[in-house]
């Protein structure tokens, strides 16, 4: 597999033979999706939007793209579907392998670690995901961590990501880090407000956004447990 | 041995390592001459599909799963083989349909029939579920996908699990995820408006219901696809009546409007 | 076996001065003692019936198998160390798929007899490891014809129309030979085996068996499956029926 076929100094287009182009065997797609997550004092949530597409067709506008790891983690991904399929599974087991070796859950920011040396593990084949890590950290403080999809990982408190990250971290910087505004009290963000701003920025995010739609899931994870909620986007 | 054996990372290495394998008997200590060296100089993998079957389709209905697909094989343009089967029972409570390359869904066809037998050698009452054919299908899929090898399909798979119909599909990464309403090829853009909207106005279709709707869909699918053809097969499972696999199916098709085209241009 | 201890005995490598493999014969041994297994080929079917013998009352009912599909077509019945056994079957199930995997079609019984017993054989020709102590006998419907044959630890292999090995062998097949088996359709070829095994079935030496039967042919459309349970109940019975009218006539002659 040569991936430069020819020298591009000397290329002539119009010297071209009409022949029928071959396809050309990627072991990637695109299958779309957004994963925005949210932390604050005692709480972290994370939603994802259910659309799974490729291209113009949209596959099914029922996937949850959330994957509940433990009892105070979840992981969200969007990027290559394959990838995350795989990449989740493997995610899970080696969280089951931890229970069962040193007969405790492991913790979020062990985990979030954890996947970050899978991510790199794989740096020259990656998996191409984006992910977002949500949970609780040793203090029951909410915590995200985001990733590349060959593994630098960092900490933050409020993360858009996937295929409308470009678009809604601007809006969240401003929103929930209280970014580029004037004389404005930083107040620490409730659960309520979190959640009404997670499905603000999905519904904007589904109008601009054609890989972004159908519906969100979101994940809130407290002390408690973690609570499922699910909200309406448009469909087109 | 070159042959495929059932070793996989999964499985424990065996026992007696040393041993001589089947066929093997000609170079019994070791098994340094067994190992094959064609891997040494470069291969050719699937890097394109040759003699591909077009759309499949499949959809929920009130008992159970249809999954349709026609009978053509095309070598590019070229109607090569018309008659191909490409809807399989795998056993009492799984239907698979495949689109893509031919070779290759009769390379996995037979994988997963030894996979039957093999579990019908145990004979301890077990058998095989759609869920999990589905989930060993996506490695299967990802893992050739990983070696740069892929296997060149998109499969449809259906069944009954825990008293409720399953529909679901892997493509050649690996991709998979599950649907009442599910199209690959052409169908994807052709034949899913249709079905998602008599699947969105009554969910619970009787499955002659379903039949008639496949049947209308093929027809759409025969008159816009290039590469389709009016016969198909279907693939039938339900609580009741288990697996039955129908056809080939004729469709009726009628060109005669095109015939003003033909004048006009003469 | 005058030459026992006097070191031809250790290794299957080396023969002994009259000309012996001792531990091929050690091994035959072992199949010795392990309950009797006999396989009958009748008109339209082969028939297997093994004498399970149940060392523990505390062992599940239907366990330890000594019956095994090979492939949808082919039935393999074994006496002898179970755990070699059980790695016969997994060998002659790799050689079936492969064959199948090859071919498309199911494996001559034939073939299948012929990979296995060199495989077999192949275990009684290095000083690095044991011959198998287990007998094999295989049974198949091919072309609305029966077919079984028995290999040894050795890996001799022959075709068969009524064998028996373990314990009671020789008993075993003396009532065979009594029998026209080219004329035995499948239900009467279950009764003869039950009647067989119950008869020689030694109840002061073994306590308590279980018998286990399994068949193909035409009445399972060629495929290898355990006989129905109201089918070998009904033989059991018989059996049974047969064994204690005897005994009573033995007891009415003295």
């Amino acid at each position: 597999m040569a991936l430069v076929d020819r020298e591009p100094s000397r290329y002539l287009p119009d010297y071209d033979v009409q022949a029928p182009k071959q396809l050309h065997f990627s072991p990637y797609a695109d299958n779309g999706g957004s994963v925005v997550a949210i932390a604050g004092d005692d709480f972290s949530i994370i939603a994802a939007d259910t659309r799974l597409s490729a291209g113009f067709s949209i596959y099914t506008r029922k996937q949850e793209k959330l994957f509940t790891l433990s009892s105070n983690t979840v992981l969200g991904c969007s990027g290559c579907w394959c990838d995350t399929l795989t990449l989740t599974r493997v995610m899970a087991a080696r969280m089951q392998m931890y229970e069962h070796e040193h007969h405790k859950t492991m913790a979020t920011p062990a985990a979030a670690q954890m996947l970050s040396t899978m991510l790199y593990y794989k740096r020259f084949f990656p998996y191409y995901v984006s992910n977002i890590l949500a949970g609780l950290d040793s203090e029951g403080k909410g915590v995200i961590y985001r990733y590349d999809p060959v593994g630098h990982c960092e900490k933050n408190y409020y993360v858009a990501g996937g295929s409308s990250g470009a678009l809604l971290q601007p809006l969240l910087d401003n929103q929930v880090g209280y970014l580029n505004q004037e004389n404005v009290e930083k107040v620490p963000i409730t659960k309520e407000k979190a959640l009404a701003i997670i499905k603000d920025v999905f519904t904007s995010a589904a109008e601009r956004d054609i890989y972004t739609g159908d519906g969100i899931f979101i994940k809130i994870i407290t002390k408690d447990g973690i609570a499922t909620d699910f909200f309406e986007l448009r469909r087109d | 041995m070159s042959m495929p054996n059932k070793a996989d990372c999964f499985s424990s290495l065996p026992f007696w390592q040393n041993g001589p394998a089947p066929g093997a008997f000609y170079n019994f200590p070791g098994t340094a001459a067994s190992s094959s060296n064609y891997n040494d100089c470069g291969i050719q993998r699937t890097q394109t599909p040759m003699v591909t079957g077009s759309s499949v389709i499949g959809i929920q209905y009130k008992d159970g799963i249809i999954i349709a697909a026609d009978v053509l094989a095309s070598y590019g343009s070229l109607a090569r083989f018309r008659n191909c089967e490409r809807v399989m029972k795998v056993n009492d409570n799984i239907i698979l349909g495949a689109g893509g390359d031919y070779a290759d869904y009769q390379y996995l066809r037979s994988l997963i029939e030894q996979k039957i037998i093999d579990e019908k050698c145990l004979d301890d009452g077990f058998t095989l579920k759609p869920k999990s054919l589905h989930c060993w299908l996506t490695r299967v899929m990802y893992n050739k996908r990983s070696n740069f090898n892929p296997l060149w399909n998109n499969f449809i798979i259906g069944g009954i699990e825990d008293g409720k119909p399953f529909l679901g599909t892997v493509d050649k990464l690996g991709t998979a995820f599950s649907d009442p309403v599910i199209a690959t090829g052409y169908g994807a853009y052709l034949a899913t408006p249709i079905l998602t909207k008599a699947y969105d106005a009554n969910s619970q279709m009787t499955e002659e219901e379903a039949t008639n709707l496949i049947y209308k869909v093929m027809q759409v699918l025969f008159y816009r696809d290039a590469r389709s053809f009016p016969k198909y097969h279907l693939g039938v499972i339900s609580k009741e009546k288990g697996v039955e696999i129908r056809g080939p199916i004729e469709i009726e098709h009628n060109w005669e409007v095109s015939t003003m085209g033909r004048n006009q241009l003469r | 076996m005058s030459s026992i201890g006097t070191g031809y005995d250790l290794s299957a490598s080396q023969f002994s001065p009259d000309g012996r493999v001792f531990q091929v014969e050690y091994a035959q041994k072992a199949v010795e003692n392990s309950g009797t297994v006999l396989g009958l080929k009748g008109k339209d079917c082969v028939v297997f019936a093994v004498e399970k013998l149940v060392t523990s009352k505390l062992y599940e009912p239907f366990s330890n198998k000594r019956t095994f599909n090979v492939d949808q077509h082919i039935g393999l019945a074994v006496s002898g160390l179970i755990s070699d056994a059980r790695q016969i079957v997994e060998t002659a199930r790799l050689e079936a798929s492969n064959y199948r995997g090859q071919y498309g079609v199911g494996i001559p019984l034939k073939y299948l007899n012929d990979r296995l017993s060199m495989f077999m054989h192949a275990y009684t020709l290095y000083s690095a490891v044991r011959p198998y102590g287990c007998s094999a006998i295989l049974s198949s419907y091919e072309d609305n014809k029966p077919e079984m044959y028995m290999i040894d630890p050795s890996g001799v292999s022959h075709g068969y129309t009524g064998c028996a090995i373990g314990k009671a062998k020789q008993a075993a097949k003396t009532e065979i030979e009594k029998l026209k088996l080219s004329t035995l359709d499948h239900i009467s070829l279950v009764k003869e085996a039950a009647r067989i095994i119950y008869l020689v079935h030694d109840e002061l030496k073994d306590k308590q068996f279980e018998l286990e039967m399994s068949w193909v042919g035409e009445c399972t459309q060629g495929k290898h499956e355990k006989v129905p349970l109201n089918i070998k109940t009904e033989a059991e019975n018989a059996a049974r029926q047969i064994l204690a009218d005897d005994s009573d006539s033995d007891v009415d002659e003295i």
